[in-house]
């Protein structure tokens, strides 16, 4: 039984990890950019909720709008005014102009909100339900429904609206895209905030059962990196598979080897799949 | 480099570099050192980037199989640093082999090879972390000594000695890669960087030449790693095999001039002098992350604005006819 509630909370945590890598495979995806700034961003956001949070009690999940809004507004301007510019440049060159704005989000943080970890009170924190002997945290079960609606959601824009359809015309075929009158750099610009909305929105549901330190975000980037390769880059299923196989295997590491070496485990899964099978476990044969 | 602009210049600058430690203060020479283990950690690097186009994420895995292979002999079975770093070498190209042989077998390129060199120097980071004999995640520790005079022949000594060594051991690795890149294995690595296919069809056994890039590219990021452990005396696998030492291994010759012999030493000097640079500025204004940002910041700017480095603009304005291969 015990190791069936670990099972539930790595499965509840990994559809939060899914959505947290749903938004680098969505840019990587369309705009066939790596986002190595994605941790960074999130981790910005989580410090703009605790904020909220320490000051007047907002709870995160209320934050989460917001903070979605704003890293969207974020990721928008960025790809707008920057990236765009650097799409036709080789990998190394677009990977050190992400990691040099990684740097930026990161010291940002630490100049504003300080190195110290911090987390944000709730009145449920210890609230739980049981079901039938399991027993599950109330925060995260509310963590993952939200992430659950936030990949709905997400879903439902790229399959029913307008903009959702060119920009997925955009990536099936960029040059089709173009012929056809479609503004693609603005779309790329709405992708990659909606990728950072995404990132910033599984933040503020992180935020409901862990601490947050500046320092953690590469670890959330790299985090992310392993889940949308577990899953296939650019698959929309794949992200949130990835999410929960790591959310899983993360659990039962922790719990029957060491807490410590829980990434590690995550680390050779993504050797594993990589070697077998490179497109990931859901994607598309390059 | 035949104008003899050019010559004068390298002359100049090979004897000022030589003659450094004698008039410059130890603090200078001491960032001397960082300037030298970066040029060479990139000129290291960019066999593999530079000449065969495969970008590894993850040289931090070898800069610390060196460290801790040559390290942990000297400290279980005191074995002298030269013998312990030939080891080092023979353990990082051999996971550098695997890793390779790996990727090339299964058809892995561009972002996909670049994330498994990530995933192989994180597996080891958090192993060692937990690798006992090492000292785990509390540290490996050479025991320090005799830091007045120099002993070559144990790693032991003041900073002057270790930037002849590292002085050294730059121009060793300039020469290699002058010799590698203008001989056959050169053209074929070219060959293969610039179109894979087409390098297969004329008979070059891309698999073979890759993997040769791979294993020396490792023992020569090795060498560093181990003298760093007798540099620094201390290793934690937190510090030693982290990704943003991967980061600013790779960020050198990137801002210097991928591809060009020069482009790392330029890179190093720049990168380093402005790391240092900012520290001492901000170290009067106590807010945390300044530095960063601002090295980020100056960062971010060379890449935007100088996406072929610094080296063939600069080597362009001072009229030193750069005949040098261009990526």
């Amino acid at each position: 039984m015990l190791v069936l509630n670990i099972l539930v909370a790595g499965l509840l945590t990994g559809a939060i990890y899914g959505l947290m890598a749903l938004g680098l495979s969505v840019i990587f995806g369309v705009i066939r950019v790596v986002n190595f700034a994605h941790g960074e961003m999130m981790v910005a956001g989580m410090y703009v909720a605790i904020e909220l949070n320490a000051r007047w009690g907002v709870d995160p999940l209320l934050a989460l709008p917001l903070v979605a809004a704003a890293l969207f507004a974020v990721g928008y301007l960025l790809q707008r005014g920057l990236i765009n510019r650097l799409i036709d440049r080789p990998q190394h060159s677009q990977f050190l102009v992400l990691l040099a704005i990684s740097i930026l989000f990161t010291s940002s943080t630490l100049m504003i909100f300080g190195p110290d970890a911090r987390n944000a009170q709730v009145g449920y924190a210890f609230d739980s339900y049981e079901l039938g002997g399991l027993l599950l945290d109330k925060v995260r079960v509310l963590a993952a429904g939200g992430a659950v609606v936030g990949v709905a959601a997400l879903w439902a824009f790229f399959t029913r609206t307008r903009t959702g359809k060119a920009i997925r015309a955009c990536a099936d075929n960029q040059l089709g895209a173009q012929v056809v009158g479609l503004d693609v750099k603005r779309l790329y610009a709405v992708t990659f905030g909606l990728g950072a909305a995404c990132v910033g929105a599984a933040g503020c549901l992180l935020l409901l059962f862990v601490d947050v330190q500046p320092y953690l975000a590469s670890d959330y980037t790299l985090l992310a990196f392993i889940i949308v390769i577990l899953g296939g880059l650019g698959s929309m299923p794949g992200a949130l598979l990835g999410g929960v196989l790591v959310g899983v295997s993360e659990a039962l590491a922790g719990f029957f080897i060491d807490p410590s070496l829980k990434s590690m485990f995550s680390f050779g899964l993504l050797i594993l799949v990589l070697l077998v099978r490179p497109q990931g476990l859901l994607g598309r044969p390059a | 480099m035949s104008a003899p602009r050019a010559r004068i210049a390298l002359a100049l600058l090979v004897a000022a570099l030589l003659a450094l430690p004698l008039i410059a203060s130890n603090y200078i020479v001491s960032v001397m050192v960082l300037v030298l283990f970066a040029a060479y950690l990139g000129q290291a690097w960019n066999i593999m980037m530079g000449y065969v186009g495969l970008l590894s994420i993850g040289h931090a895995l070898y800069v610390g199989l060196g460290a801790y292979t040559a390290a942990a002999l000297f400290v279980h079975y005191g074995l002298p640093p030269w013998l312990g770093m030939v080891a080092g070498m023979a353990v990082a190209s051999l996971a550098g082999t695997v890793i390779g042989a790996l990727s090339f077998r299964f058809g892995l390129t561009g972002v996909y090879f670049a994330l498994l060199t990530i995933a192989f120097a994180e597996f080891t980071r958090i192993l060692f972390d937990h690798f006992g004999w090492v000292g785990a995640s509390s540290g490996l520790f050479l025991p320090v000594k005799n830091l007045t005079h120099a002993d070559f022949l144990n790693l032991r000594g003041p900073p002057a000695m270790f930037y002849y060594l590292m002085l050294a051991l730059v121009a060793a690795a300039l020469l290699l890669s002058r010799a590698l890149i203008r001989g056959r294995i050169g053209f074929y690595w070219q060959a293969i960087r610039e179109d894979q296919d087409a390098a297969e069809a004329l008979g070059i056994n891309s698999f073979r030449y890759k993997l040769a890039a791979v294993a020396l590219s490792a023992a020569m990021t090795a060498i560093a790693g181990a003298i760093q452990a007798f540099y620094y005396n201390n290793l934690y696998p937190s510090s030693v095999f982290a990704i943003g030492n991967s980061v600013e291994l790779m960020a050198a010759p990137i801002v210097g001039g991928l591809g060009t012999l020069g482009g790392p030493l330029v890179g190093a000097i720049l990168l380093t002098v402005l790391g240092e640079t900012l520290t001492s500025l901000t170290a009067g204004i106590h807010i945390d992350g300044l530095k960063q940002w601002s090295y980020g910041a100056v960062l971010l700017a060379i890449v935007v604005l100088r996406p072929g480095g610094i080296w063939p603009w600069l080597s362009e304005r001072l009229g030193l006819a750069a005949r040098e291969p261009k990526p």
